[in-house]
């Protein structure tokens, strides 16, 4: 057998075992019990977390899931999408050894579908922690087919399920486009990116949201020649402003070109190309692409699940109605995730799912507005974030101070070569109440999870100026700017 | 003529500013009173530049440089033409609703480059004819200059530039209409809000500077607590002509700091950047510094000691964020002079000692960078430009001799609008 025909074997193996894991191609719906305590509607990281707490909390737990486990965040999201951008980092990585006395013999090139290929492996490999096979052996009764709410009853394909309580957790999906010529000429969403098979030579990204850019970047890196087509003037503009250029600059420097205040205003194509019509102010041009990414925005899934028949309120665009519990209008079904919230984070979707379940059945009500919700844009360097941004302070007329530390000036980030990036600590004055934090740094992700520990557990900037970090490491950067805070308190007379 | 380094302190910033003021006498059309943007042949005007050309007379005319005669003639020509230029939608006009267009042709004044009708480059313009109008306080051609610097500012629809929004909009263009883009966090739009709040007849709600004043970040920075803006021609633009010396705003009252003392705690920010150099730029020392706006060598594909070299263009530069590739406006660090002289006075002389091709003609260059080994003696730009050299003369001269702070002092817009916009103390 040849390499590549082993090769191929392997990778066809690795796509079985995924789809036993996620959907089993023989798996058998089982007989529904009389009432179950929950039915959980949808079988992504929300839905699936959402039910094995509830069974380990002895209720009866029906699961629905249309197509996979593991939702947009396994199959076709966080997952797949960190894989690449770790390939892509490697790559840039070894285009720079020559700077860290490595030898080169060549100038690392891209093998496209092995790239593809360990992604795909990434993904079955993670899909075995919440498979069908495990849910079942929790004692999840576990449904493959369409839900839809039937009155009080949820209708699994034709099987019909009785609950004394139910969780929404469809999720959204890609928004569709208006933009003329779009659906003909074709076009990606995260949906079918991941199933590429050639890198194309230039890839045109409508959207600069977070997964948009973490996207443009890698494929950047990988080799395609990358524009991001942005209506907003500002880059990522829910993101912290320094952290959003700093960004800017190092997508740049990569290649990526960004293209803010610009509209897509038409598609078409000329032979293989395919031509985006863009409007920025008052100039009128063309840019020539072989793929189209379209990353603007996510719409609920909601439209199909008979909602009205349950009494159970949506919007189209925003979703399903939810009180500060996560109640529905029926107040016998919650809902969580991507299809009620307007932070679509796998970790706020698990949490705030978790959350509903333990209101559906504890014996008080607790808001999610006490979570602190960190998140991250994952390109190079990472952006993270948890709790108040300053304007929101401002807002809130709350005078606040930023004491900021840059990585440039942390010892473990200079000796890396990782010194792109800073930390932001939000400090209410007269206080040393942590409101919130910014990091930018090449692993703001694992950083920002120590802000969260601090702030869960109420650290003010004294307690934390005296928490011993090792040395050198970039999270000292953290304690910093503690000390920062305790040089600029007034020395006692 | 001696060389410059071998000049006193006072000689040499003297000399300096005289240089830096002769630009407006070369670079100015002196039939309109229209001054180019830059030195290079076909340079279109640059409105702001006349703003600051208009402001730079009265130092002209206090040292002795130009006749006070000399001086008004040169304000009556340059504010006759902005009053009588066209005015309308039509794409070649020079200005609308008051604003005026930020490039213009030298010799007609119409509109060159599809550019927009720029808020800032037309409160800059503003602020030069306010200037002429509170020092040409003499009968004849100065009342003329009175009248027409008040009938210009009267002229300004401040309120149409807010487009329906709190805040107002960087600026209009006749092919699109507004510009998408505002400003966000602290900068050089001080002025535009206190001449906006200031105006007699369109003013800006005092609303409008609060809501621009809430996208502030107050940080702590490299050891100092700073009102934070990046490029250092923010921190010093408004001030050439306010004095902001013991006044505050809401803000500023809340830190206890003052805007003038916040362009100090910058002036050390950017020296400790130097100091540290992250980016290990040649020649980045405490007492080499300025990295702000101005013109850079853009070469795309550079990389040396494990870093990215690669350099801008004509762009806003700033620290400690970025972008720097170690280019420095030359002029930068004597611009500072009223907030740090020691700092300024040493920066300058390093510079020139160790630099002496970034002053030419007693000017300075817009950019200069000695990263890039160019010929042996780094990358300069060529030429001069005209902002880099307004700014410089009035900021000398407010450390020399409070003129143009003791003049707007005294001007009823300034005043108003400082107090519209919540200032208060010192001098108000």
């Amino acid at each position: 057998m040849s390499e590549s025909t082993a090769e191929r074997m392997s990778d066809h193996l690795t796509r079985e075992a995924l789809l036993h894991r996620v959907h089993p191609p023989d798996w058998k719906n089982p007989v529904p019990q009389a009432r179950y305590d929950l039915v959980v509607l949808g079988g992504g990281p929300a839905g699936v977390a959402a039910a094995e707490l509830a069974r380990r909390l002895g209720r009866s737990v029906a699961l629905v899931e249309r197509h996979q486990l593991g939702g947009n965040s396994l199959n076709v999201g966080s997952i797949p999408s960190k894989a690449i951008i770790r390939a892509a980092g490697r790559l840039v990585s070894m285009r720079d050894d020559e700077d860290y006395g490595a030898v080169a013999f060549a100038r690392p090139a891209t093998d496209f579908g092995v790239v593809m290929a360990r992604m795909r492996r990434v993904r079955s490999r993670i899909a075995e922690y919440h498979s069908a096979e495990r849910l079942q052996a929790l004692g999840i009764d576990l449904f493959f087919g369409d839900a839809r709410f039937d009155s009080s009853t949820v209708l699994a394909g034709d099987t019909r399920l009785h609950f004394n309580k139910a969780l929404i957790a469809t999720g959204a999906r890609p928004r569709a486009s208006e933009i003329s010529g779009l659906e003909s000429v074709g076009y990606l969403t995260n949906d079918s990116i991941f199933e590429l098979t050639e890198l194309p030579k230039r890839l045109g990204v409508i959207g600069g949201g977070p997964l948009g850019c973490e996207l443009a970047q890698a494929f950047c890196r990988l080799g395609s020649q990358v524009s991001i087509v942005q209506n907003e003037p500002a880059f990522l503009p829910r993101e912290e402003r320094d952290a959003a250029e700093l960004l800017s600059m190092s997508m740049a420097r990569d290649g990526v070109e960004i293209r803010l205040n610009t509209t897509v205003v038409g598609a078409r194509r000329e032979g293989d190309t395919k031509w985006l019509d863009l409007v920025s102010d008052d100039a009128r041009y063309s840019i020539p692409v072989d793929e189209i990414l379209l990353s603007a925005g996510r719409t609920p899934n909601v439209e199909e699940l008979s909602l009205e028949s349950a009494g159970i309120a949506f919007e189209p665009l925003a979703g399903i109605e939810v009180d500060e519990y996560l109640r529905t209008t029926n107040v016998d079904v919650y809902a969580a995730g991507d299809v009620c919230q307007d932070h679509h984070f796998t970790h706020i979707a698990t949490a705030c799912a978790q959350l509903a379940v333990h209101n559906a059945f504890g014996a008080q009500l607790e808001p999610p507005s006490h979570m602190l919700g960190p998140w991250c844009t994952y390109c190079d360097p990472e952006i993270a974030h948890i709790g108040m941004h300053m304007h929101e302070c401002h807002r809130q007329a709350t005078p606040v101070t930023c004491y900021t530390v840059m990585m440039q000036d942390v010892d473990r980030a200079i000796t890396d070569g990782d010194d792109d990036g800073f930390v932001k600590i939000f400090v209410q004055d007269g206080t040393d109440t942590i409101l919130g934090a910014t990091i930018v740094a090449t692993r703001a992700s694992e950083l920002i999870n120590e802000m969260s520990v601090i702030m869960a557990a109420n650290i003010g900037m004294r307690q934390l100026a005296t928490i011993l970090h090792t040395y050198p490491t970039q999270s000292d950067a953290i304690r910093m700017a503690a000390l920062a805070y305790m040089n600029d308190q007034p020395i006692p007379r | 003529m001696p060389a410059l380094h071998e000049l006193t302190d006072d000689a040499l910033v003297g000399r300096l500013q005289r240089g830096a003021f002769d630009y407006f006498s070369r670079y100015t059309n002196a039939e309109n009173g229209l001054t180019a943007d830059t030195s290079r042949i076909g340079s279109p005007c640059s409105i702001a530049v006349v703003g600051f050309a208009l402001s730079c007379y009265p130092v002209a005319v206090e040292h002795g440089w130009i006749s006070r005669g000399d001086a008004a003639l040169r304000a009556l020509k340059t504010l006759r033409f902005f009053w009588r230029s066209s005015q309308s939608e039509a794409p070649d006009a020079t200005g609308y609703r008051g604003f005026y267009y930020h490039f213009l042709q030298m010799q007609t004044g119409r509109r060159v480059w599809q550019c927009e009708l720029s808020l800032i480059d037309t409160t800059l313009l503003m602020a030069g004819i306010i200037t002429a109008g509170c020092y040409f306080d003499g009968p004849g051609g100065e009342s003329e200059i009175r009248s027409l610097s008040d009938a210009l500012y009267r002229r300004v629809d401040w309120q149409w530039a807010q487009n329906g929004l709190v805040t107002v909009s960087q600026g209009w263009k006749p092919e699109c209409g507004f510009l998408h883009y505002g400003w966000e966090g602290y900068n050089e739009a001080t002025l535009v809000y206190v001449l906006g709040i200031g105006s007699p007849t369109h003013p800006l709600a005092a609303a409008s500077f609060k809501g621009w004043t809430s996208t502030y970040q107050w940080q702590n920075l490299l050891g100092h607590n700073v009102l934070y803006s990046g490029p250092l021609f923010t921190h010093l633009f408004s001030h050439a002509w306010i004095d902001y010396r013991g006044i505050q705003d809401e803000f500023m009252r809340e830190k206890r700091s003052d805007y003038f003392q916040n362009t100090r705690s910058t002036v050390a920010i950017h020296r400790e950047y130097g100091a540290r150099n992250p980016r290990e730029y040649e020649g980045y020392s405490r007492d080499f510094w300025g990295v702000t706006a101005g013109d850079g060598p853009g070469n795309g594909e550079m990389r040396k000691n494990s870093r990215d070299r690669r350099s801008f263009g004509y762009m806003s530069r700033g620290v400690p964020y970025g972008p720097d590739d170690g280019t420095i406006a030359p002029w930068a660090m004597l611009a500072t002079l009223p907030f740090d002289a020691p700092a300024a006075l040493r920066g300058t002389r390093d510079l020139l000692q160790a630099y002496p091709q970034v002053c030419t003609d007693d000017r300075f260059s817009s950019g200069f960078n000695p990263t890039l080994n160019i010929s042996g003696g780094g990358w300069l730009s060529n030429g001069w430009y005209g902002l880099d050299q307004g700014l410089l003369v009035m900021m000398i001269e407010n450390h020399r001799s409070d003129l143009l702070w003791s003049l707007t002092r005294q001007c009823p817009a300034i005043r108003a609008g400082l107090l519209g916009a919540g200032f208060t103390g010192g001098w108000l």
